[in-house]
């Protein structure tokens, strides 16, 4: 068992980091390269006013027309997208780990409360996302095994994470799987669905800027 | 008896509209009409998918999927997150009740899906419906790409398949014999060169009836602007260009039509993805304008036609934005209705809604300008809702319509939606429909006389012509 711990505190998680960002640098990279080598439309027409407006319009809530017309969707998608950026972030454990171990400097953590509440969400998102996946025909049709591995793969993480916090199970063993559920999160961002947290910007903000610099009309 | 016959007579007048078109819309259903979707026969591309060698459809798929396309098509594959949000944009899912397989992304999985998982190992039976899906259950309105929380131009990806199934020689017979005169004569509806000039001469002298010193000015060299049509006018709708004259005319416009191949703007080539043969005709286009050394190009109003001369032909050709400088009819007439170079005589007695074409208001955000003009003509405009940059297709653009009488009951089926939107106008008591597109026209036509919504559609030429001041013409 501290051999499984010492493998996903240790080497792990310098692969997943590794990964994550590596990942997501070849991936911006490639984008950008095919895209001035074969999509030149992109950077000609591009617009960075048009695409700041576009993205602002599209992130908070009740901005967009179809964010007003799916107003629960809306609201879950906007607090699981927060949940799962702030509690990574600003979680105690996960500071105090990271100054011991490389950085050496820390940030102000949100209160246990917080994270705890925000853990939840998440989760409890993951789950309303995968009854749409069920029961929504429109959904459904567009829905593959893939499509619940990743709702998985997100999950897992914040499921573990609970259970460590709240002592649920053995703790050692819960904390060890609650690392490799993060590390393989992390690593999986740029080689799957969930890189649309890379490509939102561009799918976006060329969107964006079709719509407000060449045809005079806004997109949300 | 008697009476209770007459009495369920006088409750089947009193039925308002909207009940009309879900007692059709009930009996479509039991007939099986929706049913039949599934059996539609279309030489061109029942003989072409007889055609097919596994060889040739792999080829050609990657060809366009890996070779053609690049980062954008990624993007958005690889981006999309299957949520479904993109549906409610869609007519055709919400004329189809729902059925998630005319959903944007639904349609964009029964396609681009699954030539990317199959790495262009489609049968020939599944090439047969990536053309049935983008030549008939998508009119590349772009609605759902203003759903898409990520923006993802789903009519991109159907564009593209519509130019893989051109490389594997499936698409549908009558859209693809409109190519052809285009590749031919450079105009959509084989006129021959001559028969153009003749037509517009015997315009200028039917409207010489009602304004004595009215000119057609063909091959006018330095005028201020060149008029363009699609080829449909001359064909089918001569006295929109009669009206047109009479409006330039009155409005004391130096104006000028060419003589040459060059006159159509129309584009169906770019509908079914024959991108050569769309530059070939733009660039006839611009090359007749500037031939004629104009300051610019205004076109009839037409949407698709638009699109291509605005947005989409130029880039083909490489030109970041058009080479010639190009105003819609609707912005043309804005700005001579603003400057009261055309002023009403009296107004359409009526109020009005109006129907905005897609290509014109996701296109170019004309929504505002189209009203001013019908505001200032009408009695006033009734909104529909949605409108405007949200507008609901008319089912017959992107080519849709273009695809002939074989697809026709489907595509009326299809937009039931559009009926619904109209017949509550008409129960608020609103008899006319203004919209700025001969493709709308076309499809509303159709739906307005399936349904039996008793409607009436005009051109914003055939308002200004009929309502305003002609100081030139004789009693």
């Amino acid at each position: 068992m501290h051999a499984f711990y010492a493998l996903v505190s240790g080497p792990l998680v310098w692969a997943a980091f590794a990964l994550f960002l590596g990942g997501s640098i070849w991936k911006i990279a490639s984008l950008m390269a095919e895209t001035k080598a074969k999509d030149t439309y992109v950077v000609e027409y591009w617009s960075w006013s048009h695409a700041f407006a576009s993205f602002v319009h599209w992130l908070v809530p009740f901005m967009s027309t179809n964010s007003r017309r799916q107003p629960v969707m809306t609201v879950v998608t906007f607090l699981f997208h927060i949940g799962i950026v702030l509690v990574p972030l600003f979680t105690l454990g996960h500071l105090v780990l990271l100054e011991e171990s490389v950085l050496g400097v820390s940030w102000a953590a949100l209160p246990d409360s917080v994270v705890d509440a925000a853990a939840w969400i998440v989760v409890l998102g993951c789950v309303y996302f995968a009854w749409r996946r069920l029961t929504l025909p429109e959904v459904r049709f567009v829905t593959s095994a893939a499509d619940f591995v990743i709702l998985l793969v997100v999950a897992a993480p914040f499921v573990t994470g609970i259970m460590a916090y709240h002592g649920w199970g053995d703790n050692l063993l819960m904390t060890s799987l609650h690392m490799l559920c993060g590390e393989i999160m992390l690593a999986a961002i740029p080689f799957t669905r969930l890189s649309h947290m890379l490509t939102f910007w561009y799918t976006r903000g060329y969107t964006a800027s079709e719509f407000g610099a060449v045809r005079n009309v806004y997109d949300w | 008896m008697a009476d209770i016959a007459e009495n369920t007579q006088a409750a089947t007048d009193a039925m308002s509209y909207i009940e009309r078109v879900a007692a059709k819309s009930a009996q479509d259903k039991a007939d099986g009409k929706y049913a039949q979707f599934a059996s539609i026969k279309d030489v061109g591309v029942d003989d072409g998918v007889a055609r097919l060698t596994p060889e040739r459809i792999e080829k050609t798929i990657n060809q366009v999927l890996r070779g053609e396309c690049g980062a954008r098509m990624r993007a958005y594959v690889q981006t999309c997150v299957h949520c479904g949000l993109c549906s409610d944009a869609c007519h055709h899912y919400l004329s189809n009740d729902k059925d998630p397989k005319y959903s944007p992304v639904g349609k964009v999985k029964r396609t681009i899906w699954k030539m990317l998982e199959k790495q262009g190992k489609l049968t020939p039976a599944e090439c047969r419906e990536a053309v049935v899906v983008s030549q008939t259950e998508c009119n590349l309105c772009r609605r759902c790409q203003q759903f898409c929380p990520f923006g993802i131009d789903v009519a991109y990806m159907i564009q593209t398949v519509r130019r893989i199934c051109h490389k594997l020689g499936i698409t549908p017979q009558y859209i693809q014999d409109t190519c052809h005169s285009h590749a031919s004569t450079l105009n959509q509806m084989w006129v021959k060169d001559d028969e153009w000039v003749d037509t517009l001469q015997w315009q200028e002298d039917e409207a010489r009836d009602e304004i004595p010193n009215i000119r057609i000015p063909v091959g006018k060299v330095g005028a201020d602007f060149m008029y363009s049509v699609i080829a449909p006018e001359p064909k089918f709708r001569t006295h929109l260009i009669y009206q047109a004259a009479v409006i330039f005319d009155q409005a004391g416009c130096d104006w000028t039509m060419p003589a040459t191949p060059g006159w159509d703007n129309s584009d169906m080539a770019m509908f079914t993805g024959d991108f050569e043969t769309m530059g070939r005709i733009k660039k006839a286009h611009y090359e007749a304008a500037q031939k004629l050394r104009v300051k610019k190009i205004v076109m009839g109003e037409c949407g698709h036609a638009f699109r291509s001369v605005y947005d989409v032909g130029n880039r083909w050709l490489g030109w970041k934005m058009p080479p010639v400088p190009m105003v819609h009819s609707i912005e043309f007439f804005y700005e001579l209705v603003k400057a009261g170079r055309i002023r009403p005589r009296e107004l359409f007695p009526e109020r009005v809604t109006f129907h905005d074409p897609c290509n014109t208001v996701r296109g170019r955000g004309l929504h505002e300008m189209g009203r001013y003009v019908a505001n200032a003509f009408t009695q006033g405009v009734v909104e529909m809702a949605p409108n405007k940059v949200f507008n609901i297709c008319c089912n017959a653009g992107g080519g849709v319509i273009n695809c002939g009488p074989p697809w026709k009951t489907k595509r009326v089926l299809s937009n039931r939606y559009k009926a619904e939107q109209l017949a509550r106008m008409k129960d608020q008591g609103i008899n006319t429909i203004i919209s700025p597109c001969h493709n709308c026209h076309g499809g509303l036509e159709d739906i307005i006389h399936y349904y039996g919504l008793e409607m009436h559609l005009m051109f914003l030429g055939d308002l200004l012509f009929k309502y305003m001041e002609k100081p030139g013409a004789v009693e």
